[in-house]
């Protein structure tokens, strides 16, 4: 029995097209993904984002957990803060890519991915032996995500706060329509400006919010989107999705994820193998490409030829970009080759050219 | 969803359309172009060649997945719907019309009957 989110009526009343999501039955559309896309890039997009799952860390020793379980710098990581992160294995692999929000000096929310709930879980019970208070609240907590370049006018009519006053990455706790106690974090997976509403299903009446937020929505634009925009967006992003990009096989220096290395903190878990790769040098990357052909759409599986044609490595995400309206996609190939290189994609056995290009692939204007 | 009473089916989710001068028209169905959403780009491979019943004759791509197209008869491959150069979303809009794909010169008619009636395939689809 697939799980449900406290959505769920909303996305059958909207007809969406549901599919099986790590086991979550959740919507990939609504009516069109591209038009979903656009309604994000243009104006703004609500996701039903609840299969994401949350783990609370408690007590005096969580940020020395937390420095242990993750690479970037926790002690840095003040009250209404959330940083993005990873943990690593021994090995460098990643665990899983995470946000960690500072809820106060001694209590930490760790936001994880679906497919990752139960390994990530019992991967930080095994490295917190015992030192913080832990549990995994992901069946309380609803997220929605309100993403677009609109999305702050749209959330300011429900709100007597100020969303568009909390800087990037950051959150506050707010009243939005009747709730109180609505986490909102200026965060996001589209590249666009937006926020996400994290809601204590005990306490909020999520679908009651949904519908709050499409009604005050409606005179810029919004949408309801799915997790097939959620893909395309991202990747046009440039930002790494977990299980293709990123995975246990591959590090943060190959995963383009270097910079939230933080070396001079002290131990962590992964550093030594980490700083290993580091003075050997990595020898692959994660690299962004563009099709040369229009039309030609790339896919996570596919190969990756050299300029010689021969295998170099293979498609980790790939798709349509609709806003560039030509096939991209990411993939590791080695480390000496560079933004403007020549290499195919192999598409049904055919070779077809395509170019090394900076990432991301769509910056937001503003 | 709608799948007209005149037309034959596959379990690959193309339709068939007899045009009674040994030649068939063939394109995905509602259903079909449902399930893929946004269609993108198609590629026919064997234009003006003869393929088997069953065989892959091109490739469908949307936006979120890219699926292959098969023969609902065997014979060959005479013409295919230029308009989808530019306008793929016509499958989208009007599948079994102005969404139309390739005809098939058949090489064999007899295989029209293997095909299934909208109802069979309704049932298919359930």
């Amino acid at each position: 029995m697939m799980k449900r989110t406290a959505l769920f009526e909303i996305h059958r009343s909207l007809n969406a097209k549901l599919v099986d999501f790590s086991g979550f039955e959740m919507p990939v559309q609504y009516k069109s993904i591209r038009d979903e896309h656009l309604a994000v890039r243009h104006h703004a997009g609500l996701f039903d984002v609840s299969h994401m799952g949350e783990v609370l860390l408690k007590g005096e020793r969580s940020r020395e957990v937390l420095q242990e379980l993750t690479v970037n710098d926790v002690w840095s990581l003040k009250p209404g803060k959330a940083q993005y992160t990873v943990m690593c294995r021994e090995h460098g692999g990643i665990v899983d890519d995470l946000l960690i929000y500072c809820l106060s000096e001694m209590e930490f929310m760790l936001v994880i991915n679906a497919s990752n709930i139960e390994k990530d879980f019992n991967w930080i019970l095994e490295v917190n032996d015992g030192r913080a208070e832990i549990s995994n609240i992901s069946d309380e907590i609803a997220l929605i995500a309100l993403q677009g370049p609109r999305s702050t006018e749209i959330l300011s009519k429900i709100t007597d706060d100020k969303p568009g006053d909390i800087p990037a990455f950051e959150f506050r706790s707010m009243q939005i329509s009747e709730y109180e106690n609505v986490l909102v974090s200026a965060t996001g997976y589209t590249g666009e400006k937006g926020y996400e509403l994290y809601c204590n299903i005990r306490h909020i009446n999520v679908c009651n919010l949904w519908e709050n937020i499409m009604a005050a929505g409606e005179e810029f634009g919004i949408t309801p989107c799915g997790l097939g925009a959620r893909d395309t967006l991202r990747l046009e992003a440039g930002l790494a999705l977990y299980g293709n990009d990123i995975t246990e096989e591959t590090t943060p220096l190959e995963g383009r994820l270097g910079w939230l290395v933080k070396w001079d903190k002290g131990d962590f878990i992964g550093k030594e193998s980490l700083l290993k790769q580091k003075k050997e040098g990595v020898k692959r990357k994660l690299f962004g490409l563009e099709m040369e052909e229009k039309k030609r759409i790339p896919r996570a599986g596919y190969p990756i030829l050299n300029s010689k044609k021969e295998e170099a490595g293979t498609v980790t995400s790939g798709g349509l970009s609709v806003i560039l309206n030509k096939g991209i996609a990411m993939g590791y190939l080695p480390a000496d080759m560079k933004v403007g290189d020549e290499v195919f994609i192999c598409i049904r056995d055919k070779a077809f050219p395509c170019k090394i290009v900076k990432l991301p692939f769509y910056n937001r204007k503003s | 969803m709608n799948h007209p009473k005149e037309l034959k089916y596959t379990r690959e989710h193309e339709w068939v359309r007899d045009n009674g001068d040994g030649t068939v028209t063939v394109g995905i169905t509602d259903f079909a172009q449902s399930e893929l959403g946004d269609i993108v780009f198609v590629e026919i491979d064997k234009l003006g060649e003869s393929v088997e019943k069953n065989s892959a004759f091109g490739t469908v791509e949307a936006v979120k997945t890219v699926s292959e197209l098969f023969m609902p008869v065997s014979g060959e491959i005479q013409k295919w719907n230029e308009s989808l150069e530019d306008e793929p979303e016509l499958i989208n809009n009007d599948p079994y019309d102005k969404g139309w794909m390739i005809t098939i010169k058949m090489s064999d008619s007899s295989e029209l009957n293997d095909l299934l009636t909208a109802e069979d395939y309704e049932q298919i689809i359930a």
